[in-house]
């Protein structure tokens, strides 16, 4: 049974982001490192992994060139194989054309299981794992706190308003997880000196079957306009007074604004 | 000439601060105040590689380099002052001396389970009579037919307890008065050998600092480490690469209490503004950056000439006296920055300020540091 775990490098949640000219994120001015959200899904797969039930768990990203330091990072923490897709063509490619190009790495690969984080930390679409699955016409199982694979069938644990529901499919499938699946282990430097070893396959659009025609009649959507979030207004101290007076300030503010 | 670090050695950083927030850092004030030697912790760090990062992986290590080992301390230090001593005293004190002059059969017997951090190790050279000054090793070792016995003491051992393998130094006069000093290696059990009083410090409180007790201890023949009475000469090379260690435990204590001020600085209200806005408080703040960015670039480049194969003795001294001045100066006006509450243990500083201090003192007090690079600019044997 083989898992490959969809990841994105995204900015490092706390840079500050530049945009260049074309509104494009420019991806050399922050940090970069896997998308948080999808570290869960790298650890659901590396558990069942560790437990057996898997024997192979490799990881694939869309991306420019140094999207390999993600997938490097990845199998530091665990698995065997990575392949990353990239191509000129690919630069600012929206939700729908990545789908198109992981759906058809993904018929290359095979898995079992194509699994995927919930959302993305930097465009938040949570689109892919739906877009793909719809373009691999694969059953979708989103949002599970828990991953579970036996006989044949994947199932999730999904939290809802009044419990769980465990949710069920045929293999193969494609599905996202949540934070829910417990804290991501940490990448070890044994693990950094093994992923040097470990194989990263490069495959450009050709190699996964399409051409930069497909992708243009599959980008949906287009950045128009990009800008920093608003200043907030300037924080009011309320100082040096005693906590009575502090509390009569504060529920004056409060009741101004009709908030209490 | 490039000052950037490797995407591999960023990488490496990341990894072990991530570990290191996540894990140490929350219980750090704990541990301290327990007083108990981190055991679990270590575990961990040994299943990450944070046990042997400068020794090949055919002989367990991680196989990475002396900069990314000084990155591995620093980031550790940052978050515990006692994880960095043991870390630091466990691989360049502990492992290296067998790594330089140990057999295969002793690199593959105890440098093994050492550097893949089954087993910790120790590094005794001290002695009540033998500080600064190794000449006055008073331990003795005799040969006994096909063994060793060895008698004697050891002060100030970190590690003692909970190693499991010792490297320790001992006259082996024969019939001649030489006063030549040997490396020996000692296993935790061997009878004869016991672990007498445990140091209470002003610091590193989870760190272990103990006496080693030598009583007719015989050890194998072959436990010698290199050549009969070239033990003070291994054990000071050893040292030049253990100064990296601690300059690199240094720059993290300072690099600790430099984030902690900072950010304290810019939070802290008086006279209806933050603390920060004060020229006498901003520029220690200023102060503090400049002398932890030329320690780190010292440090580095001690490990970087290390790594190169280039003789590294004098920077190793030059590292290791800068940085731990500038980690006493900056944990110190780190508490001063807090002003009463970092007198008190809830902003850790005092902490980093307690820890900071043994770095002026273990391996080479920063007097004898400026003897060593005195003596090696000038090019003079005494002092
Ligand atoms: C927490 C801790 C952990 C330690 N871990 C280890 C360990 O793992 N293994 C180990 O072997 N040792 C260890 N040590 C011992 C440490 O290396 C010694 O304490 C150190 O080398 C100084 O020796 P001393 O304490 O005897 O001081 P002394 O040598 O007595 O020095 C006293 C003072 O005299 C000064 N002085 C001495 N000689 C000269 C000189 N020629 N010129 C100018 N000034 C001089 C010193 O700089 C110092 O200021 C540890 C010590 C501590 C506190």
């Amino acid at each position: 049974m083989k898992i490959v775990v969809c990841i994105k490098q995204v900015p490092a949640t706390t840079a500050e982001k530049r945009y260049t000219d074309d509104l494009r994120l420019d991806r050399a001015s922050a940090e970069a490192i896997i998308n948080p959200l999808d570290e869960y899904a790298i650890e659901q797969a590396l558990r069942l992994l560790d437990a057996g039930t898997v024997d192979e768990v490799g990881y694939l990203s869309m991306g420019p060139e140094q999207a390999g330091e993600a997938l490097r990072r990845a199998l530091a923490m665990g698995g065997e194989s990575a392949t990353l897709v990239t191509d000129p063509a690919l630069a600012g490619a929206d939700e729908w054309a990545t789908a198109a190009v992981l759906a058809a790495a993904l018929d290359k690969l095979a898995p079992d299981v194509a699994l995927m984080g919930m959302a993305s930390d930097d465009a938040r679409g949570s689109l892919v794992p739906g877009a793909v699955a719809a373009r691999r016409n694969l059953p979708l199982l989103s949002y599970g706190a828990e991953l579970a694979l036996a006989d044949g069938q994947a199932r999730i644990r999904r939290l809802s308003p009044t419990g769980f529901d465990w949710i069920a499919a045929p293999l193969p499938v494609v599905a996202s997880v949540t934070d829910q699946v417990g804290e991501p282990r940490y990448a070890s430097l044994k693990g950094i000196m093994a992923a040097k070893r470990k194989p990263l396959d490069t495959w450009s659009l050709a190699d996964v079957g399409l051409s930069a025609e497909d992708l243009r009649s599959g980008a949906l959507t287009r950045v128009t306009d990009a800008r920093p979030p608003e200043a907030k207004p300037p924080t009011e101290r309320i100082e040096n007074v005693s906590a009575d007076e502090a509390a009569a300030k504060i529920a004056d503010w409060l009741a101004a604004r009709k908030l209490v | 000439m490039d000052f950037a670090l490797s995407p591999q050695h960023e990488e490496i950083r990341r990894t072990v601060r991530d570990f290191a927030e996540r894990r140490i850092r929350p219980v750090a004030d704990e541990l301290e105040r327990r007083g108990e030697f981190p055991m679990e912790i270590i575990r961990e760090a040994a299943d990450l590689g944070l046990l042997g990062v400068p020794y090949p992986e055919e002989i367990g290590g991680t196989g990475l380099d002396a900069l990314a080992y000084a990155i591995t301390v620093e980031e550790l230090s940052r978050a515990s002052g006692s994880i960095g001593i043991i870390v630091s005293a466990h691989t360049s004190l502990g492992c290296n001396p067998i790594w330089l002059a140990g057999t295969d059969a002793q690199k593959e017997k105890y440098l093994r389970p050492m550097a893949s951090g089954a087993v910790i190790g120790a590094y005794g050279l001290t002695e009540p009579g033998a500080g600064s000054d190794s000449r006055g090793t008073r331990t003795r070792a005799h040969r006994d037919g096909d063994a060793w016995v060895l008698n004697g003491g050891k002060r100030f051992i970190t590690n003692a307890g909970v190693a499991g393998t010792y490297v320790v130094t001992a006259v082996t006069d024969r019939e001649e008065q030489t006063g030549k000093i040997s490396a020996f290696i000692v296993e935790a059990d061997t009878p004869g050998f016991s672990i007498g009083r445990m140091e209470e410090k002003m610091g590193l409180h989870a760190s272990n600092t103990g006496e080693l007790i030598f009583t007719d201890c015989r050890i194998p023949a072959e436990n010698l480490l290199g050549e009969e009475g070239e033990g003070d000469k291994l054990f000071l090379r050893t040292l030049d690469g253990g100064r990296i260690g601690i300059a690199a435990m240094a720059l993290g204590l300072a690099q600790a209490a430099y984030e902690a001020a900072s950010a304290y600085a810019k939070e802290r209200r008086q006279f209806g503004k933050a603390i920060a806005e004060f020229q006498g408080v901003a520029f220690m703040i200023a102060d503090m950056a400049v002398g932890i960015e030329a320690a780190r670039l010292l440090t580095y480049r001690a490990a970087w000439l290390k790594d190169q194969g280039r003789s590294y003795t004098t920077e190793a001294a030059m590292a290791k006296l800068y940085a731990s001045e500038v980690a006493r100066d900056v944990t110190n006006d780190a508490v001063q920055v807090h002003g009463g509450y970092g007198y008190v243990t809830e902003y850790h500083v005092e902490r980093y300020l307690r820890d900071a201090k043994l770095t002026e003192i273990g391996e080479g007090t920063s007097q004898i540091q400026r003897m060593v690079i005195a003596r090696n600019l000038l090019g003079v044997r005494a002092m």
